[in-house]
């Protein structure tokens, strides 16, 4: 009764139609909640979480001692550095820009560390459309393998002030 | 279903009847699981290493 | 004759034969329903309900702007206002006008539907004045320029003092109405005012208030020591705990939203059809389910966040094994299943179909009720928990699919649900008649396809990878220059044009209920007049309170539902074998 008191007895179990699509439902629930442990363990695409905790001065002198290391141009003022495959690679956002230029290689994998050093932005890659949550404090760890090469564009999609829409950066994959 | 006594309500729908039990575990659940749980994931996030 | 209450003594209220606790000339007989109105609760459901209008509109305004703004042809506001608007919007739509509008119904499933008093008048005063003042406090600061960080206020943003004070202020109004409403439900049980188990709209009203206390304790948890370090007090907040606990405040409330709105599809179903649930074990037990676990949700803003692992992210944005999820694809069958019933009893019985499309459309309480019903399902169920997939979320994580989503759960399911309601709620409270019926009758039609179609601009953009919350999809003057596709664009003039449909539907419901309120004919002394050849509202709800078997025969609704089933096992894999091509991360 929805407006009215129901009867007295009215915890019953379901039957009928109603019995059956509360056991398919469930069905598919379970299915979905199974999907992402699955995916876990054996999909290729996964979000850890995998972070720690850093000062933004000590992140933004690891990111310069990176660059020093590695450079080897620069677009607009800023740097592009090629590491080596498989180490730790740096990126810093801030208002309003990311460093430095990323220039990684197809099919290798790299640590990416991520931090901001001011408000909390959004890590978007385009067009591959990868999205992370970047914060001060927090070093964002992402184990990044590439594996489509090209010219690619960082968007700011984290509101941070009136320039937010300004901020983009590249990334560069070779062969 | 046979008639049963007028006072012994199945267990369950006790349950279903009582607001206040179901307003502390609709508090008390949805906040451990959620919200203490997540606290505690950031308090024992390490420090960084930057190697 | 009702005699004046004390303590065991319980009057005899004149409307109906069962008791009440009504303080004498406290309570009036609905000339429609026959239910026994608290005229202290209809002077709140008045109040709020008012306040709700005034701010659907502003929102709306604002909303309106943004489209016209997000529409890169027209690009309408400058970039700062586009990001005050913004800010403005949402807290205007999904906490001031959402949530007054559920007082209103708390004042109504409460009180009335259980024949009880309000508990106190005094806190029911209170929690509107609080919710009031804080509403000011916070739409003054941003207008005022000093609070630019959007709906959330992601720390380290920082806003001035008198937008966390006026948030505050706010929760602390809502919680006290919250509690005025289980005062009500204490006293309406204490004095035996009802027999039994509360009808279901009561307890799906008593779910979405539970809820409520989850949400304003974390709006309280997260606010005070923001407001404290934006007055200098406190030296600092960690942007983790702060992102955790606002979406307990954000996320919470909007399944506050998704009950209410499920509690109002029954109260419509029963108006509109004489549409009696099935099985109140079944609908019951799915609000238990929301009651335990859809608050674990909240989890699914944090997705691709650092700091919080994958069996923390998993767990909660599953809704434990998707049992919420399961508790709204109960109620996703449940109601149309319900009126299916009642009107195959009405004789509509050929085919799968014909009891549908004979069905009450031409009546706004009942199209408004079912659009929202096939719009939510559809559109935000769907999307919502592909969205929140832990994985997936990698590919739409502040990208337009989130405001694609939620437009069509909050906007297309709750709003038009609620407005749909108020074609009963002018009528049977306020006791007018509205005006130019005809336009009533399109108004859900209108608001409804237009969210729809702007919601799909949204969230194809969205698929695009367009940024959520961004002035300039074109970057002008941004340092490395990028865009998108162009059938990014074509979806963003979609956008475009669906906010500019659903914002005259939004003005068209405006005008008529402002129109009808200060100038319709008053209904009072006899029923009101019906929407559709339906027999008077008292009549349907008779035959509801028949306790008899009910009948199970449902083949069309099995079918939507098997429809609906296979829409969401497309979409989600589909999702899934996008997210495949994506670089590997982990």
């Amino acid at each position: 009764m929805s407006i009215h008191t129901p009867p007295a007895d009215w915890l019953k179990p379901p039957k009928g139609a109603e019995r059956f699509w509360v056991g398919l439902a469930l069905l598919w629930c379970l299915v979905m909640f199974v999907a992402m442990p699955y995916w876990y363990f054996y999909g290729k695409q996964n979000s850890t979480g995998e972070s720690y905790r850093v000062t933004p001065g000590d992140f933004a002198q690891r990111v310069m001692q990176f660059v020093a290391t590695n450079k080897v141009g620069e677009d607009k003022g800023v740097p592009i550095v090629e590491p080596a495959p498989g180490s730790d690679v740096y990126l810093q956002a801030q208002m309003w820009m990311w460093t430095p230029i990323l220039k990684l290689r197809k099919g290798q994998t790299y640590r990416l560390h991520i931090s901001s050093l001011d408000l909390q932005h959004g890590f978007s890659l385009q067009p591959i459309n990868m999205n992370f949550q970047i914060l001060p404090g927090y070093d964002h760890v992402l184990t990044l393998t590439p594996t489509s090469s090209g010219e690619f564009s960082i968007v700011c999609n984290e509101f941070c002030g009136i320039g937010h829409h300004l901020m983009t950066g590249r990334m560069i994959v070779v062969e | 279903m046979e008639p049963k006594d007028p006072d012994k309500k199945h267990a369950l729908q006790r349950l279903m009847d009582n607001p206040w039990i179901l307003l502390v575990l609709g508090v008390v659940i949805p906040t451990l699981s959620y919200t203490v749980w997540g606290w505690i994931e950031l308090l024992m996030l390490p420090a960084a290493k930057l190697p | 004759m009702t005699t004046t209450t004390t303590d065991g003594e319980i009057p005899i209220d004149v409307a109906r034969d069962v008791s009440g606790n009504h303080p004498q000339g406290m309570v009036r007989a609905c000339d429609t329903t026959d239910l026994p109105v608290c005229l202290t609760s209809q002077r709140f459901i008045k109040l709020h309900a008012v306040i709700a209008v005034v701010f659907l509109l502003i929102g709306g305004i604002g909303a309106v702007l943004l489209a016209l703004t997000r529409w890169p042809a027209v690009h309408l506001l400058p970039a700062d206002w586009y990001y005050r608007i913004l800010t403005l919007h949402g807290l205007d739509m999904l906490i001031v006008m959402i949530l007054n509008f559920e007082i209103a119904i708390l004042y109504f499933a409460g009180p009335i539907l259980l024949n009880s008093r309000l508990f106190s008048a005094k806190l029911a005063w209170a929690c509107f004045g609080l919710m009031l003042a804080g509403t000011l406090m916070f739409n003054i600061a941003i207008l005022s320029g000093t609070s630019d960080v959007l709906m959330t206020s992601y720390v380290p943003l920082r806003a001035s003092p008198w937008f966390y004070l006026g948030l505050i202020v706010f929760s602390v109004g809502a919680l006290i109405g919250v509690i005025n409403f289980f005062g009500t439900i204490y006293i309406a049980h204490r004095d035996h005012t009802y027999e039994g188990s509360v009808p279901l709209v009561v307890f799906g009203a008593t779910a979405a208030a539970i809820i409520a206390v989850a949400t304003l304790l974390h709006a309280a948890v997260v606010m005070i020591p923001t407001f404290l370090w934006s007055v200098g007090m406190v030296d600092s907040i960690d942007p983790s705990w702060y992102r955790m606990t606002w979406w307990g405040l954000g996320h919470m409330s909007q399944q506050v939203n998704v009950c209410a709105m499920v509690s109002v599809w029954y109260l419509l179903a029963t108006f509109t059809t004489g549409a009696k649930p099935l099985s109140q074990s079944v609908c019951r037990g799915a609000f238990v389910l929301y009651i335990l676990f859809i608050n674990l949700a909240s989890a699914h803003h944090l997705l691709v966040d650092p700091g919080v692992g994958a069996t923390w992210k998993i767990w909660n944005t599953g809704y434990a094994m998707y049992l919420a999820v399961l508790a709204s694809l109960i109620h996703g069958f449940t109601v149309p299943a319900a009126v299916e019933v009642a009107m195959r009893k009405k004789g509509h019985t050929r085919g799968l179909f014909s009891w549908l499309t004979a069905a009450p459309w031409s009546n706004p309480g009942f199209s408004g009720f079912f659009l929202s019903l096939l719009i939510f399902g559809f559109g935000g169920g769907i999307t919502g928990v592909v969205l929140g997939t832990q994985q997936i979320n990698i590919m739409a994580h502040n990208t337009l699919r989130i405001p694609g989503h939620f437009h069509v759960t909050v906007v297309g399911g709750t709003t038009l649900a609620f407005m749909a309601l108020t074609y009963y709620v002018v009528p049977l409270i306020f006791q007018r008649e509205f005006y130019a019926r005809t336009l009533c009758r399109i108004q859900p039609w209108l608001f409804g396809g237009g969210i729809t179609l702007m919601a799909i601009g949204m969230s194809f953009a969205g698929s695009y990878g367009v940024p959520r919350r961004h002035w300039d999809v074109e970057f002008t003057g941004a340092l490395f220059a990028t865009g998108f596709d162009s059938g990014a664009h074509v979806m963003l003039g979609l956008l475009g044009v669906g906010g500019i449909i659903a914002f005259a539907g939004l003005l068209l419901f405006i005008l008529l209920v402002v129109a009808t309120v200060f100038f319709g004919r008053s209904n009072a002394g006899h029923a009101m007049q019906a929407w559709h050849q339906e027999k008077y509202v008292a009549e349907q709800i008779r035959q509801e309170s028949v306790r008899e078997e009910g009948d199970h025969h449902t083949p069309g609704t099995i079918t939507l539902a098997l429809v609906f089933l296979a829409c969401f096992v497309v979409y989600y894999f589909a999702n899934w074998k996008w997210l495949a091509d994506v670089w590997h991360v982990r």
